[in-house]
């Protein structure tokens, strides 16, 4: 056994993951309670800045996330229905209304992260940073790839998708047999999808838990207040 | 192998002193789909689902004044499922139905011809569904033929016979109701 030290700086430091960007001033104040920085203030800006993300990026990646791995779930538990379980229509119905939703706010998400200043990762290493870039910018092809192989399983007959009875999807292309290439890709895409998500998030720990970085808290949080 | 051949040269020394096969030989007219394989199934115990297969050939052999020596040959591309709805073909072309990427032939090749009078016959052979051969029974009917507007011949037939579904290794996916599927045959074969 190594020495035991009570070491209290050390051991407020290391009750102080991610504070740097939080509220430095209480945690430098009170080192003691600087447990209470890392609990991070909730910022009402909309917009993105170069130090954090605003609300509405915020709201769409979390909001994106749990539907993505909702809509997976949904998706491997309804193909295994029995014809009759009484979620046999419904199931099916929900995901395929739940994935044009999901797909409307793609490209809404898509267009709002070209037209906003994106948050600072300077903190990163040179190839973490390259690796978040391609994670970040390979979700949106691979989601949209995801999302548009969903719809041609459902409409190569002409049908249109019908989300939620709000609204309907036409039919776009007519194509016999369509289907069972849609289908594959739909799944091979789903697990993809998955896999990077998991990268995404495991990344994401990393950071917070190992590296004692902001960058979690700031997708929570949004930009401090300096 | 010797004792295979054997056989096979008496088969074809007896066809040869039976002498010329008067019967014609037909191709079942896909070109021109004036055929088609149709089935219906039961939906729940309350009404009928019809389906098809879009895509398959067959010959047949046919001679008016000797039915009962009437051959015929039907392979179907599975595959070529159609319900009119895009995620029921997909259900099932997978292997919850015709599994096609294991199976993606059918085949039906007569063994006999009973005619029955009138134009009727059984038809009986064997059906090669999902890798299971069993023999079906269809009921046929000549429907017309003769000399086509074209310089051709044609004979028409159709044909309906009943399939269970658990023989030939269907998964039971559909419930009590839906056991048996019928199958519903339209024909029309050009002279070669």
């Amino acid at each position: 056994m190594h020495g035991y030290i009570i070491d209290r700086r050390a051991a407020s430091r290391s009750l102080r993951p991610n504070s740097e960007r939080l509220n430095t001033d209480v945690a430098e104040s009170y080192p003691d309670y600087a447990i209470f920085a890392s609990y991070p203030r909730f910022r009402m800006q909309i917009k993105d800045t170069r130090s954090g993300y605003g609300l509405l990026s915020r709201l769409l990646h979390w909001l994106m996330a749990v539907a993505i791995f909702a809509l997976f779930a949904l998706g491997i538990w309804m193909v295994r229905l029995d014809y009759y379980s009484p979620y046999y229509k419904l199931a099916p119905d929900i995901h395929r209304s739940a994935g044009i939703l999901l797909l409307i706010l793609l490209v809404l998400r898509f267009a709002w992260r070209v037209t906003s200043e994106k948050p600072d990762d300077q903190e990163l290493k040179p190839l973490e940073r390259k690796a978040a870039h391609v994670v970040h910018w390979g979700f949106y092809p691979l989601l949209l790839a995801l999302m548009i192989s969903g719809y041609l399983i459902s409409t190569p007959d002409g049908r249109p998708i019908d989300v939620f009875g709000w609204f309907s999807v036409p039919s776009i292309i007519q194509s016999k047999g369509l289907e069972d290439t849609a289908g594959k890709f739909h799944e091979i895409l789903a697990y993809v999808t998955i896999a990077l998500a998991t990268v995404h998030a495991a990344a994401a720990l990393k950071h917070h838990f190992v590296d004692r970085s902001s960058i979690l808290t700031r997708m929570w949080s949004g930009p401090p207040n300096t | 192998m010797k004792s295979q051949v054997a056989p096979l040269a008496l088969v074809a020394a007896l066809l040869a002193l039976a002498g010329p096969v008067k019967a014609a030989d037909y191709t079942i007219d896909m070109k021109g789909a004036h055929a088609s394989i149709n089935f219906r199934i039961k939906h729940l115990g309350f009404s009928w689902v019809v389906g098809r297969f879009d895509t398959f050939t067959g010959q047949f052999s046919y001679d008016q004044t000797k039915p009962e020596a009437s051959i015929v040959n039907v392979e179907i591309d599975v595959a070529s499922v159609n319900s009119n709805h895009a995620e029921r073909d997909k259900h099932l072309r997978s292997a919850d139905f015709l599994d096609v990427a294991k199976f993606p032939k059918a085949t039906f090749v007569s063994k006999s011809v009973a005619p029955d009078g009138d134009g009727k016959a059984k038809i009986t052979g064997d059906l090669t569904l999902r890798g299971v051969t069993k023999p079906v029974t269809i009921e046929a009917d000549y429907t017309g033929g003769g000399a086509d507007p074209w310089g051709g011949q044609r004979q028409g037939f159709a044909g309906t016979t009943k399939v269970t579904l658990a023989d030939f290794g269907f998964p039971d996916k559909l419930g009590p109701a839906a056991k048996d599927v019928e199958l519903r045959l339209y024909v029309e074969g050009v002279q070669q």
